[in-house]
């Protein structure tokens, strides 16, 4: 007890260089913090943008539609499938699709597209594509002509809403169907690619066009969280039989997004080990001064009896007080910060092509993981004690003689 | 005199100064290292971008790069040609005419872009010959022969030899209707394009799409990166006749990959600017102790007539070669560890895919470059710089009585 009541005292004794030192841990802290969480508010939000952009937590298909997105390559007994979504426990929400490339048309101009027949009601409760049309309506279960296309594919396309569209596509027994579509509704997504590459109708009046009876080319599931994804999978492939179908969660959809998701993952750990060696060298540098400072000090405790291992641990415990105000410090900061960006995020429209590019949000709002502010705090604390074990000794190791010796 | 005494100044307290000067090459070794990381990505995927898609800039009808529209057209491409053969810092030009169109094989239909170009220039331009992964590239007397992504490729279930039937629409408005033969694959690890893009020659192009001899790009390559900005506005000026036309640069043409550049270069200076702050307040009390535990000495140094701007000018001198030597160490030190890992490459586990979406090859080359080496240690030495001036300063208000009954 003596030893911490001593180095708590002793840190105090020069207040202007524990001050300095403080800062630099700090500061340090609160960038580990701070910076932490806004590269995961980063991730997050992708991995939720691209889930709510028609991926799920999890797809099944028919075995190969994956690499071959075709129409030959669809579900033949949906009800075999749909039956076996009650074996994934908990709650969970699904919705059938059709989800073929097709080439749309008008007067002018022509590309290539997406098309989504979709249930609109249970669509709404997985996709973004419930709450995003902004001009027009939703989609209603018996629309047999009505189309919903994204703000840019419109403005691509030179048409508005009410004008007719022609989509053709592959049909199920290889031959190319076209239909006339009337657009009922204009969506906005968060991505500009999604606005052109994505056009929603009915999937009745899709699977008429592709002549496919009540087949499908997806089921999507969306689970309360993405966690949770595996779990759910696995009890899918053991009712399923895996040969007809490919079951793949959002990590195997999105190899991407895992990747960067990955990349975050070890990115976050090197700057927190490389925030730590910066205020190391500081850190060591001041215990040091402090301990050669106190030669004579030293000196007497060890005449006057006091054990080599108690002086390293008073020593220790000058650094462990310094650690633990700069952190707790720190972390308030940290939160702070956090909190006072968090109703507002960070808007980095300016850079909209370059966040179209690699897919992140247009604003950015800071997520707190407690794993890492467990991770960041526990290296601070450990490796900063590991360190100051080299000044612990030093000090230690100081003979009555040689500080006396010492002016 | 001055230079002397600051230089074993330093010396004082060997332990002391190593540890600063370590904290700061510590810093000056990751930013050159980093630097030299991101700006080398940054040429590889501009490279990449460059030579696989766009080329260094583009002679386009106005409207074409927002519109697309096949019949936006350069109606003398060759005159074109002509003016821009002429340029010194110009490598190579060629032409190329795009229409979005829907392609069939025996039992898939796909819609993609389909690219005429000139097969001998155009290997000049890009570097689709050498990507060639299965079949033969282009020669200049083929007619109906096509070039497809390998992506494609597979999508579209043929191989070489086998007929691709192609329908659009031609520049009139009429219907482009042919029958091609495939006669290689091509492979660029992008893998949107090389799921999207049939090349076919021009001048079958312009026959079937009804284009005479016109163009929808001419496409130029310059000597480096750097004339790039030279040739725009030396192509501008020549073709100020002809006010339908634009000329357009690799920024222009894909404006998320500049945007994303300059969002990333943003990102990482934030970074770095903590991290040197942390370094700096580490750094502090080595400059802070230098003058308090010298108090007495500089009362007598002042008593003997030293004025202060001197001493000023001593401490700063002192401090400044402590810096430097960290900062010439650190630069030395970064420069092989960089110098290591761009013979060697840095494999990232787990990032290949993401690598591959942005065109970058899986081993990452950090490039070590005038910029990247002068930028991170300048940074540096301006910040310690700044935070030696603080005890320099301090020692201006030192009154020499008092300072030489300071303890």
């Amino acid at each position: 007890m003596m030893v911490f009541r001593l180095g708590w005292r002793n840190i105090w004794r020069n207040k202007r260089r524990t001050g300095v030192i403080l800062t630099a841990v700090i500061i340090g802290v609160w960038s580990m913090i701070f910076l932490g969480a806004l590269m995961r508010g980063i991730s997050d939000q992708m991995v939720r943008n691209r889930i709510a952009a028609l991926v799920g937590h999890i797809q099944i298909h028919h075995q190969g539609y994956r690499n071959d997105p075709v129409i030959e390559n669809r579900i033949t007994q949906p009800e075999v499938v749909i039956d076996a979504l009650h074996m994934i426990p908990g709650h969970y929400r699904w919705a059938p699709r059709i989800r073929v490339n097709a080439i749309i048309s008008n007067a002018r101009h022509s590309g290539g597209a997406v098309l989504l027949g979709i249930e609109p009601e249970l669509e709404a409760t997985i996709s973004f594509i419930g709450q995003a049309v902004v001009r027009g309506r939703y989609l209603k279960p018996e629309d047999p002509i009505g189309i919903i296309v994204g703000e840019a594919l419109l403005e691509k396309f030179e048409t508005k809403l009410g004008n007719k569209l022609v989509l053709m596509s592959q049909d199920a027994n290889g031959e190319v169907a076209s239909r006339a579509w009337r657009i009922i509704g204009v969506f906005r997504a968060e991505l500009k690619h999604i606005e052109k590459q994505f056009v929603f109708v009915t999937l009745s009046s899709a699977q008429k066009m592709l002549k496919v009876d009540n087949n499908l080319s997806e089921v999507a599931i969306v689970l309360p969280s993405h966690e949770m994804a595996e779990n759910a999978a696995d009890e899918l492939k053991s009712h399923l039989p895996y040969q007809n179908f490919e079951i793949l969660t959002w990590r195997e959809l999105l190899p991407l997004v895992t990747a960067v998701l990955n990349m975050y993952d070890i990115f976050i750990l090197i700057w927190f080990l490389v925030v730590f060696i910066a205020m190391g060298f500081g850190l060591v540098n001041t215990i040091l001064m402090a301990v050669f400072e106190r030669i004579r000090e030293f000196g007497l405790l060890r005449a006057m009896g006091m054990k080599p291992r108690l002086i390293i641990a008073e020593v220790l415990a000058e650094s462990l007080f310094i650690l633990i105000i700069g952190i707790i410090t720190g972390n308030i900061a940290g939160f702070l910060t956090i909190l006072a960006i968090s109703p507002t995020g960070i808007d980095l429209s300016v850079f909209a092509a370059g966040i179209e590019f690699v897919g992140m949000a247009r604003i950015i709002f800071p997520v707190i993981h407690i794993k890492d502010i467990l991770v960041a705090d526990i290296t601070v604390i450990v490796l900063g004690l590991l360190i100051s074990l080299y000044p612990a000794a030093r000090a230690s190791g100081i003979s009555p003689v040689e500080a006396m010796a010492h002016t | 005199m001055d230079f002397k005494l600051a230089w074993r100044n330093i010396w004082r307290n060997p332990r002391r100064s190593i540890l600063t000067m370590a904290a700061i090459a510590f810093a000056t070794l990751l930013l050159v290292f980093m630097l030299s990381w991101q700006l080398g990505s940054y040429e590889t995927m501009i490279n990449t971008s460059v030579k696989i898609q766009t080329g260094h800039l583009q002679v386009q009808a106005k409207e074409y790069r927002e519109k697309r529209e096949i019949r936006k057209v350069i109606s003398n491409p060759e005159a074109i040609g002509a003016i821009i053969q002429q340029m010194d810092t110009v490598a190579a030009y060629t032409y190329r005419a795009e229409a979005f169109s829907l392609v069939s094989s025996k039992d898939r239909t796909y819609g993609t872009l389909i690219v005429g170009i000139d097969p001998v220039k155009e290997a000049r331009v890009s570097t689709i010959e050498s990507i060639i992964c299965h079949g033969e590239y282009l020669k200049p007397q083929d007619t109906d022969k096509a070039l497809l992504g390998n992506l494609l490729a597979s999508n579209l279930n043929v191989n070489s030899g086998d007929e691709l039937v192609i329908l659009g629409h031609g520049k009139d408005g009429s219907v482009a209707a042919t029958v091609v033969q495939v006669k290689g694959f091509f492979r660029s690890g992008q893998d949107d394009f090389d799921r999207s893009i049939i090349y076919i020659p021009l001048p079958y192009f312009q026959q079937i799409y009804a284009m005479g001899n016109s163009a929808n790009a001419v496409v130029v390559m310059c000597r480096s990166l750097d004339a790039v900005a030279g040739v725009k506005k030396a192509i501008t000026t020549k073709l100020k006749q002809y006010d339908n036309l634009a000329v357009l640069d690799w920024k222009e043409l894909t404006p998320g990959l500049i945007q994303m550049i300059k969002m990333d270069l943003i990102v990482g200076f934030i970074f770095y600017l903590i991290l040197i702050v942390v370094v700096a307040f580490s750094i502090l009390n080595t400059f802070l102790m230098t003058i308090f535990e010298r108090t007495r000495e500089f009362g007598v140094m002042m008593a003997m007539g030293i004025r202060p701007k001197r001493l000023t000018r001593l401490l700063l001198m002192e401090s400044l070669g402590l810096t430097s030597l960290g900062i010439i160490s650190g630069t030395v030190f970064g420069i092989l560890f960089t110098w290591y890992f761009q013979v060697h490459g840095i494999l990232i586990p787990g990032v290949e895919e993401l690598a591959s979406e942005f065109g970058l090859p899986e081993r990452m080359h950090p490039e070590l470059s005038l910029v990247s080496i002068s930028v991170g240690s300048g940074i540096v030495l301006i910040i310690t710089f700044l935070t030696a001036l603080y005890p320099a300063l301090k020692v201006r208000r030192l009154k020499p009585v008092e300072a030489l009954t300071a303890a």
